[in-house]
């Protein structure tokens, strides 16, 4: 696509980071972003620009994750982290209501839980990950037009080598028409100075870039993030076979590969975890020691935890086989069902986090191998 | 015999299309029970007894035969389960049959006349009685899914002369397992053929009497022998294990009743009913939405796949 002419667009220094975090702490927004923990980067409060992970990239592959450092000081040289923004949108754990039960009547009145929204400006999200929370706030048949939290996105210079967005259609560029966010940057690191092109996506968007010191972006600077984009989806790491994923699951669900994918996954849910769209959940109720204290709570699941389907008698999915399917089935096949999208956004979270380094990519270009497009209807 | 509630509770939506979300957050609304109290507990069989259930709060939305509610004892848990009542009825109580097989559903048939449980719901798609009209219509149980069922037998024999023949065909393990043998009487007097039978007959352990039993022995598909109605005149509703399902599915598709003419009542583990907890997932359904009622041209791919 060619970069629209209507799109409005600013370059910022990188010290003007700050003046973006304060002029979003102003508004009334909590900034969040990444940080370094743990050996890791993580997604936590943003006080101010230096808590921002300066200098620092990320070494991926299956089942192995490294921070390493980076001679060009970039503030976003990473790819996507162990956690996504799902753990703001969709908390891991909530409390839905409690109750207190008459011990003379046995009447109860259940309380929901108020909810004090936060209002999260979310600080580098990756386009893959806009995908993402595009496609869990519809699984969790959310109000499209409600208002949800400021987004500064950033495009990706150097994906890592688990991404592969450039398949999904996701990534690594953020599209000029300003879809899912309200800034996007671009990070420049050249010759020219550490600097940031801006695109403005919406009206709050361009208010926060306002109140920021900010220049008009030159063509060069234009053209350059242009450069930065396409040689990131030329270095992808990975790439999803060139098939219907839909079609080829539909057709896959006797095929051998799955014996053999099961020989090596744990069923360890670590993949559905750190998905930025895998949105199921568990219901518990709960009462505390005198009986009369209830309370209901959510929390993440997983289609690979064997009481996921249970039913009376037994689970419906006890092989670790049925329920890998159930995940790589799920993701790329019957969520366009659902939800007239693919589940995935290509961030390749799972790959790199999977223990044992199963990579979904391989895994649909093995029955994409094996299944034969007429046959095993 | 009410008790003033300690905290009025206010109307809440339940319906999954007035969960109020916000691109930030799901709504708990929907996961917050309305309070029902039991009116009448009646043992059906040794584990099954039937709640007629009389709302405190503002009472959920009508149901449609078929759906389901999602039922919660104070502390122990919350379950699916059918609504096994007529929807004729004038009033806004709720009847639920439960067969206590675990800790929530064995609480519930526990639960005497003054217990307060909650509800949330109706969910689901319901058994096609009104598009039936003029045709025959078969119901065909197996164990406790005569309780789905019922609800649906008992809208149409509420406005009988809006179908043909109504025949149940009733299967259980045992005589003593058979359900609602006491309302009999009144679905023959209102123009219903019922046959029964049981999986086998067999002297009881202690008193090493054979029971009384005037129905057959065998499988329910059996009873499919002696149909007399005209099959691509009927609509026939089945509902019961998953296993007895697909063979009477088939079954009824071999006399000659249309696929879609065929509807099936499935079972998936559900923690929401809204379509977002994921648990109910069948292949591209969410049980608690696209089902649980469903044609047999529909679920029976989907029923193939072992452990879809
Ligand atoms: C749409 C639908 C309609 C149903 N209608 C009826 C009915 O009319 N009468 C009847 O007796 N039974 C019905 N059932 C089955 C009933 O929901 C289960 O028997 C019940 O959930 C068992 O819970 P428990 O706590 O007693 O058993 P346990 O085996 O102790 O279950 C432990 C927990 O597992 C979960 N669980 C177990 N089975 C199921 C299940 N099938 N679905 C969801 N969660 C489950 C529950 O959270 C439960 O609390 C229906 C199920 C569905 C899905
Ligand atoms: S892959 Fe599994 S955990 Fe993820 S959304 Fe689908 S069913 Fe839920
Ligand atoms: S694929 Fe990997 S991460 Fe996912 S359940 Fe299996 S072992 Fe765990």
């Amino acid at each position: 696509m060619e970069p629209s002419t209507t799109a409005r667009r600013a370059v910022i220094t990188a010290e003007a980071l700050d003046d973006v975090l304060i002029a979003l702490t102003a508004a009334g927004y909590q900034p969040v972003g990444p940080v370094v923990r743990d050996s890791a980067i993580v997604l936590d409060a943003l006080g101010s620009a230096a808590d921002l992970p300066h200098g620092r990239g990320t070494e991926t592959s299956p089942g192995h994750y490294r921070l390493r450092d980076r001679s060009d000081g970039a503030v976003f040289g990473h790819s996507t982290g162990p956690q996504s923004w799902k753990q703001y949108l969709h908390p891991a754990r909530r409390k839905l209501w409690s109750a207190d039960r008459d011990p003379a009547s046995g009447d109860f009145a259940p309380e929901p839980v108020a909810e004090v929204p936060v209002r999260y400006a979310f600080v580098g999200v990756r386009p893959c990950d806009l995908a993402a929370i595009r496609i869990l706030n519809r699984a969790l048949r959310r109000d499209e037009n409600a208002e949800g939290p400021f987004i500064v996105a950033v495009e990706c210079g150097d994906p890592g080598a688990t991404c592969f967005c450039a398949s999904t259609g996701s990534g690594p560029g953020c599209t000029d028409s300003g879809e899912g966010y309200d800034l996007a940057l671009t990070e420049l690191t050249g010759s020219a100075g550490h600097r940031f092109l801006v695109t403005v996506g919406t009206a709050r968007g361009a208010s926060i870039l306002d109140a920021v010191p900010h220049a008009a972006a030159p063509q060069s600077a234009v053209m350059t993030a242009r450069r930065i984009v396409a040689e990131a989806r030329g270095r992808m790491g990975r790439t999803l076979p060139d098939t219907d994923l839909r079609v080829l699951l539909a057709r896959s669900a006797e095929a051998e590969r799955w014996d053999d994918v099961a020989s090596r996954c744990l069923a360890c849910g670590n993949c559905t975890m750190v998905c930025p769209t895998c949105f199921c959940t568990s219901v518990e109720d709960t009462t505390d020691l005198t009986g009369d204290h209830a309370e209901r709570w959510e929390s993440w699941d997983s289609c690979f935890d064997i009481d996921y389907s249970y039913i009376h008698g037994g689970a419906v999915r006890t092989s670790a086989k049925s329920r890998y399917r159930q995940w790589l089935t799920h993701k790329f096949g019957t969520w366009h069902d659902q939800f007239g999208s693919s589940g995935c956004v290509g961030c390749g979270r799972c790959i790199a986090w999977c223990p044992v380094g199963i990579d979904v990519t391989e895994e649909l270009a093995a029955l994409d191998e094996t299944i034969e497009p007429e046959t095993a209807r | 015999m009410t008790t003033t509630p300690t905290t009025p509770t206010t109307p809440i939506a339940q319906n999954s299309q007035n969960a109020q979300n916000t691109r930030t957050a799901t709504s708990s609304a929907p996961m917050v029970p309305a309070r029902y109290r039991v009116v009448a507990n009646h043992r059906d069989t040794a584990d099954t007894h039937t709640l007629r259930l009389a709302p405190l709060d503002q009472p959920i939305p009508r149901f449609r035969a078929g759906q389901f509610t999602m039922v919660y004892v104070f502390g122990v848990g919350e379950i699916p389960l059918s609504v096994s009542g007529s929807p004729l009825v004038g009033d806004d109580t709720l009847v639920h049959t439960v067969r206590a097989v675990g800790a929530v559903s064995a609480a519930l048939c526990q639960a005497g006349p003054g217990s307060i449980v909650g509800v949330r719901g109706p969910f689901g798609t319901g058994w096609d009685v009104e598009d039936s009209l003029g045709r025959n219509l078969l119901f065909v149980a197996g164990g406790i899914g005569l309780a789905p069922l019922r609800s649906a037998l008992l809208e149409a024999l509420g406005t009988r002369d809006r179908f043909g023949f109504i025949t149940v065909l009733a299967g259980a393990k045992v005589p003593a397992e058979h359900l609602y043998r006491d309302e009999e009487e009144s679905w023959l007097a209102h123009g219903a053929v019922v046959l029964r039978t049981v999986d086998r007959l067999e002297p009881d352990p202690c008193t090493l009497q054979v029971p009384a039993w005037d129905g057959s022995v065998g499988l329910v598909t059996d009873l499919l022998a002696g149909l007399r109605a005209r099959p691509e005149h009927t609509t026939a509703f089945v509902c019961g294990p998953e296993v007895t399902m697909t063979h009477t599915g088939s079954a009824l598709l071999e006399l000659g009743i249309p696929a879609h003419r065929i509807e099936v009542c499935l079972e998936r583990n559900m923690r929401c009913g809204l379509g977002i907890c994921g648990h109910c997932q069948l292949g591209p359904d969410f049980v608690c939405l696209d089902g649980p009622v469903t044609t047999f041209d529909h679920a029976e791919p989907l029923l193939a796949i072992c452990e879809l």
